[in-house]
């Protein structure tokens, strides 16, 4: 076997002598059988590798700087949010149409103030330990909204009394095995409803480094990267579950940050330690949404009119193509 | 005849609707009253039978005779019972008469049961149905790998940062937050309004002070958030030192509105520090009620 000990030859990179014609079989790292020396063959390679990287970068660091103004402007590299397909339904924030359907939707009357935010929080049969306690910790991130437990009431019957007693808005966790993995949001008054897949819930005990539990003032929304026609009637739906002046002395923020069609929501308490800087901590429980299906009218599983639903086969065919 | 198919069948396990366990023998048979392999339940081994069965809701009484044993198609007579279960009772009565006691009881046994199970289920049927729908272990894996992904991506933290300051910068906080830096760019925007800004100098001393002290503390840079947020709200308890601030406000040539005291202009003058160790969530809970 020609593997000696002394200075191996590279993967033929140019370091043979110029005489010889033949460059030497060029060595394998992973032909090596005896583990160390591969391990110690494949760290020099590795090596080798990473400065000819650097170098690489300083000599179009170089190019670059010599060049100066005329220099080719740097490349972006591509992300998945760059190359996204471009989906005709983005909002346009000076758009008009939008703006009209914004003031005449089952919104309105939030966003103009007329109503304040009564929220319903339950739970499907017979909740576990785990949904009992994320529906409490719900109930205190959400001001103005109560938890009631669900004894085989069906949810047709509720919505009907629930209007009766002025709330707005209804939110239904599904649970499975003892986790919490569905959310249903629906607004009531004859309005949209919305069912999402719920996944990753971090109950307040979970989360490191959390703060103190959330107080009583009512928490700022943010709404994050919602462009899409439908992304705007979520968000709007969502910001509908809060009243309308936060309380800023509290300090504390909700945000759904919709990316990639999955929307988190965080619930933090911010500082602002100087002009530029902002700490924030967080509270609360945390989860993601992913959205399923948006009916028109209050729930109706069977004779609702649904304006969207997430259809595997046609809506998934594409890396790049998102819908919120 | 029926002793020698029973001396088969049932003795010797050759039957093949014979279900055995540790305990009991079961009979498969579809025709069979009770359910077990008995001499007096088997249906292949008595002539004369007869069972209750039920299809699509309805109660039918199945009768088997000896005459008909030579004709296995016409074997089974099959009667249809009422729905009301008294008037079905009697139905098998009549046409149960003068057959055994045993098979005439099952019977009724057997009709009663499901007519209860019907009951049962027309009952169900209109509570909700736990429906269950199958995951799909392709898609869930992908849909949990696009989170994380997607996670990644959204660098949360430093979105929720970002659009705070926004929100700081657009004024949307109003007068909570006076920080010196941002009402220096305020005032470089008035450059030309100086008159106003000396008026608002006069007008806004106090805050001005809360600035100052703020921000020369800043400078510290050993003090935390605590303590910064402490002075936002007791900023009235620091009086005694406005005039020296005021002072220093004035020897400031380029005074514009707020004064910056950015870059070099910064002189770390000696001030008494007093920290106030309080908890903000009481007061604040105070002052929001």
């Amino acid at each position: 076997p020609g593997h000696g000990n002394g200075p191996m030859p590279g993967d033929g990179t140019g370091s043979a002598a110029p005489e010889r014609v033949l460059f030497p079989p060029t060595f394998s790292v992973s032909e090596i059988k005896n583990k160390q020396r591969r391990h110690f063959m494949f760290l020099r390679w590795k090596q080798q590798q990473r400065k000819e990287k650097l170098a690489l970068k300083k000599k179009r660091r170089k190019e670059r700087e010599a060049l100066g103004d005329k220099a080719p402007p740097k490349a972006v590299p591509k992300t998945i949010e760059n190359q996204r397909v471009y989906d005709e339904t983005t909002v346009d924030p000076n758009d008009e149409e939008v703006a009209f359907d914004e003031a005449t939707d089952e919104f309105a009357p939030y966003f103009n103030r007329q109503t304040v935010p009564k929220i319903l929080i339950t739970t499907s049969d017979r909740p576990r330990g785990r949904t009992v306690r994320f529906c409490e910790q719900l109930a205190t991130v959400i001001p103005n909204s109560h938890v009631y437990y669900r004894r085989g009431l069906a949810l047709k019957r509720i919505i009907p009394q629930c209007i009766a007693r002025d709330f707005t808005d209804l939110i239904v966790i599904n649970e499975d095995r003892k986790i919490p993995n569905g959310l249903v949001l629906s607004h009531l008054p004859d309005g949209p409803t919305a069912h999402f897949r719920m996944s990753s819930v971090r109950l307040r005990k979970e989360i490191k480094r959390k703060g103190k539990e959330p107080t009583e003032h009512v928490p700022e929304v943010i709404l994050n990267n919602f462009t899409t026609r439908l992304g705007h009637s979520i968000g709007r739906m969502f910001a509908a579950l809060f009243p309308h002046d936060p309380q800023f002395i509290g300090r504390q923020v909700a945000t759904f940050h919709n990316q990639r069609d999955y929307i988190f929501f965080r619930f933090h308490r911010y500082i602002f330690k100087s002009e530029k800087k902002v700490g924030i901590q967080e509270l609360g429980p945390r989860f993601t949404l992913k959205l399923r299906s948006l009916q028109k009218g209050t729930f109706d599983s069977k004779f609702g009119e649904y304006e969207w639903i997430h259809k595997r086969r046609e809506m998934d065919t594409s890396r790049r193509k998102f819908h919120l | 005849s029926p002793q020698v198919v029973w001396g088969m069948l049932g003795n010797r396990q050759f039957c093949s609707y014979k279900m055995t366990t540790k305990t009991q023998n079961f009979c498969r048979n579809e025709y069979n009253l009770t359910g077990l392999c008995n001499r007096s339940s088997c249906p292949l081994s008595n002539s004369q039978y007869a069972t209750v069965r039920e299809e699509k809701g309805r109660c039918y009484l199945y009768m088997k005779t000896i005459e008909r044993a030579a004709f296995p198609r016409r074997l089974w007579e099959r009667v249809l019972l009422s729905k009301n279960y008294e008037k079905a009772l009697e139905e098998i009565d009549e046409n149960l008469i003068y057959w055994p006691r045993f098979i005439r009881h099952k019977c009724k046994q057997r009709f009663t049961k499901i007519t209860q199970y019907l009951i049962r289920i027309r009952k169900l049927t209109l509570k909700r149905q736990r429906k269950l729908v199958p995951l799909r272990r392709k898609i869930e894996r992908r849909e949990n790998r696009r989170e994380e992904k997607a996670l990644i991506a959204a660098q949360l933290d430093n979105a929720i940062e970002k659009e705070l300051l926004e929100r700081l910068k657009q004024d949307t906080y109003g007068d909570i937050y006076n920080f010196p830096i941002h009402a220096f760019d305020k005032a470089l925007q008035q450059q030309d309004a100086e008159s106003e800004s000396e008026s608002e100098r006069e007008e806004d001393d106090d805050d001005e002070d809360v600035d100052k002290r703020e921000f020369v503390e800043a400078e510290d840079s050993e003090l935390s958030d605590f303590e910064d947020m402490d002075k936002l709200e007791t900023s009235s308890e620091e009086e005694q030192e406005e005039e020296e601030e005021v002072e220093k406000k004035a020897s400031h040539s380029k005074s514009k509105g707020k004064t910056p005291l950015k870059g070099p202009a910064r002189r770390k003058r000696p001030y008494i520090e007093i920290e106030y160790e309080e908890e903000t969530e009481p007061s604040t809970k105070t002052k929001a009620a």
